[in-house]
């Protein structure tokens, strides 16, 4: 085998795919590649074949911090009382349809 | 405007172009040096092919025989393509094939901008969708050709051997031929020799900033816009071929 | 969140894992999982993505011999879904703390298995409608159970690979019965390549429930959802309609319909031939994996070209 033992596979970039204009980016997969131009170009080729998108971002994987599954109560769980954020918590008299 | 029907041999070399080079790309699938490669490489070859198979329909149709594209890719001679000669030489390592597609796309990018303003407006569709692609293509080999370039030793001596290798096989893309004056004063399609600086100062471009050296040529191989091929042309289509002539007539 | 685990604790987080499993929730890699859960994950997804890889092999065959430009074009981007469902796959592997590297290693070492169904030769072009029709049949039926799978990344994976390998078995199925009513010559052809393809396909689905050693682990933790002759038989059922719909036949005189039941019954599996072929005899082991370790080989100095390129400039 000629491939050197030392080798590593090139750094992970994670992807997200904007679907059409106006729409938010979402999470598509990942690439590896060498530097963030090489990355966008294995993103179209891998995960635009088939007009999924009009937009790309990748991000270096390693730069991600995610809330850990232990997080989800202290995180997540107070926002589960406000529901004064919503707009349905407030009233507005019959027949008034500015909003 | 009615149909020029000097127009066929000239869509015959565009279509040829990229049947043969989409061809040889399409050898890579399942065998690129990196799956992300493969899928590129493929992405390549599917429009490459795509274009060829526009393109040669439309030729089809404009010599009125009742060729198709099919007929044209499967059942013609060698001698009978109209490819230019760097299309067809062995797909080689990677750098090789980088380095070819690098000279092609960049020279597609050119020939499919002119041709987006043929006077044949069927013509002018199909490069201005074309174009786009050839744009993609141009930009992946031109960042390969960078970073085989100016990566390892070893990497570097194989794209110099490459650029040395194909260097003269570049000149034919810019031979115009000589009897295809009215089909550019009739503004059908460009003058091949005039895309050349645009494409030579491009070249310059990528190869300095690759580390490569272009090379110096006395001699630009020519033949196959005449259909005077390399021995490699004959194989090729054999393998591509067998299927469609051993079952003349047969639908797929 | 405590650094240290003792069994007590390990227990509970057993029962609380396997409650989530219970209630159908998707594990998320970051979730905590039994060392077994995630190495038999890993050892089934790397499994899957080396046979999207090995399986361009076959295929990529008659990339240069498609009879016609349309076929060519087809066909390409057919292998080339396969080269993506693997990226795909590694990637949700990946996420379970290996790299791809490493996986890819063991497939060259000879030490991870893929699917037997891509050590088969392609010897016709009815070859490429067989395996469209039979292998992406039988491979659909099972991915669309693996799409409900537990693990997230992977059914997030398998989601995305069912919807785009739709027309890949509409191709084949498509072509098989074009030649079905072709000429003399090229039925012939058709029905030979249904012939040397349809155990293998059955194959495909492994051993029967009696004898498959992983699928109760699988099956307890939601990771496969249903039996291997479970999904065999939906796909006999599938496939003998097809057959008869274009009047080819499927090889097998004891095939008989069960009224009671609504079964086409199959004859017995040659599970000799199975395990010679997972084993390494089958007629194209060995050019599968030289083919993969010639790809690997060949391509290392690009990839530490671009290695190196991306070094000096960053």
């Amino acid at each position: 085998m000629t491939q050197s033992p030392a080798e590593r596979s090139w750094p992970l970039w994670e992807v997200f795919t904007q679907s059409k204009e106006g729409e938010p980016h979402q999470h598509a997969g990942s690439v590896h590649a060498t530097d963030a131009e090489h990355a966008l170009q294995n993103a179209r080729d891998v995960y635009a074949r088939r007009n999924e998108a009009v937009n790309l971002w990748v991000v270096p994987s390693v730069v991600i911090t995610a809330s850990t599954p232990e997080d989800v109560g202290p995180f997540f769980d107070p926002a589960n009382d406000k529901a004064y954020r919503h707009p349905q918590f407030y009233k507005v008299p019959k027949g008034v349809k500015v909003f | 405007m009615p149909p020029h029907p000097a127009l066929v041999p000239a869509l015959l070399r565009i279509g040829d172009d990229r049947l043969v080079l989409g061809h040889r790309t399409s050898e890579w699938c399942g065998h690129a040096p990196i799956l992300e490669e493969d899928v590129a490489l493929v992405n390549i070859a599917l429009d490459l092919i795509g274009q060829a198979n526009l393109v040669l329909q439309h030729a089809g149709a404009l010599e009125g025989t009742g060729r198709d594209q099919d007929a044209l890719a499967f059942f013609r001679e060698a001698v009978e393509f109209r490819n230019a000669l760097l299309c067809e030489l062995p797909k080689g390592d990677f750098g090789v094939t980088i380095v070819r597609h690098f000279f092609h796309s960049l020279f597609s990018v050119l020939q499919w901008e002119a041709l987006s303003r043929s006077a044949d407006t069927t013509l002018a569709g199909i490069a201005a969708k074309a174009l786009k692609e050839s744009r993609y293509h141009a930009r992946h080999s031109g960042g390969w050709v960078i970073r085989l370039g100016d990566g390892t030793d070893e990497s570097h001596r194989r794209a110099q051997e490459a650029v040395d290798a194909l260097w003269s096989y570049t000149g034919e893309l810019f031979m115009q031929p000589a009897n295809e004056a009215d089909l550019v004063s009739a503004g059908l399609t460009p003058d091949v020799s005039t895309l050349e600086p645009a494409w030579r100062a491009q070249v310059d471009d990528v190869l300095r900033r690759a580390t490569l050296r272009v090379p110096e040529v006395v001699w630009m191989q020519r033949g196959g816009r005449d259909g005077r091929h390399t021995e490699h042309l004959g194989h090729m289509l054999a393998e591509m071929q067998i299927v469609a002539r051993s079952h003349p007539g047969a639908q797929w | 969140m405590t650094t240290t685990s003792t069994a007590s604790e390990d227990s509970s987080r057993l029962a609380q894992f396997e409650a989530r499993i219970a209630a159908d929730e998707s594990i998320e890699p970051k979730d905590w999982m039994p060392e077994r859960y995630r190495k038999q994950l890993i050892r089934m997804m790397a499994q899957h993505a080396h046979s999207e890889v090995v399986g361009m092999l076959p295929e990529g065959n008659w990339i240069t011999r498609a009879p016609t430009l349309r076929r060519k074009m087809v066909l390409l981007a057919k292998v080339q879904d396969e080269a993506g469902h693997g990226l795909y796959i590694y990637c949700g592997t990946e996420t379970l703390g290996v790299d791809r590297h490493d996986l890819v290693q063991e497939l060259l070492d000879g030490k991870a298995k893929y699917s037997s169904i891509f050590n088969y030769p392609t010897l016709t072009w009815a070859d490429i409608g067989a395996i469209g029709w039979l292998v992406d049949g039988a491979a659909i039926v099972n991915q669309t159970m693996l799409a409900k799978a537990s693990f997230g990344p992977y059914a997030r994976a398998m989601v995305r690979i069912c919807k785009e390998e739709n027309f890949h078995k509409r191709q084949g199925y498509e072509i098989m019965a074009t030649l079905a009513r072709g000429t003399g010559a090229q039925r012939a052809m058709a029905q030979d390549a249904l012939n040397r393809w349809w155990w293998p396909s059955l194959m495909m689905f492994g051993p029967h429930d009696k004898d498959s050693t992983n699928s109760d682990e699988l099956m307890r933790w939601g990771i496969k959802r249903k039996s291997n002759d479970e999904l065999r038989q939906r796909f006999v059922n599938m496939t003998i309609v097809q057959a008869q719909a274009i009047d080819l036949t499927v090889p097998d005189a004891d095939l008989k319909y069960n009224e009671m039941t609504g079964d086409w019954e199959t004859g017995p599996i040659d599970w000799d031939e199975f395990w010679r072929v997972v084993k390494g005899n089958g007629p194209c082991n060995k050019e599968r994996l030289d083919a993969r370790r010639k790809a690997d080989a060949d391509g290392a100095w690009v990839r530490a070209a671009a290695s190196a390129y991306v070094e000096k400039h960053a």
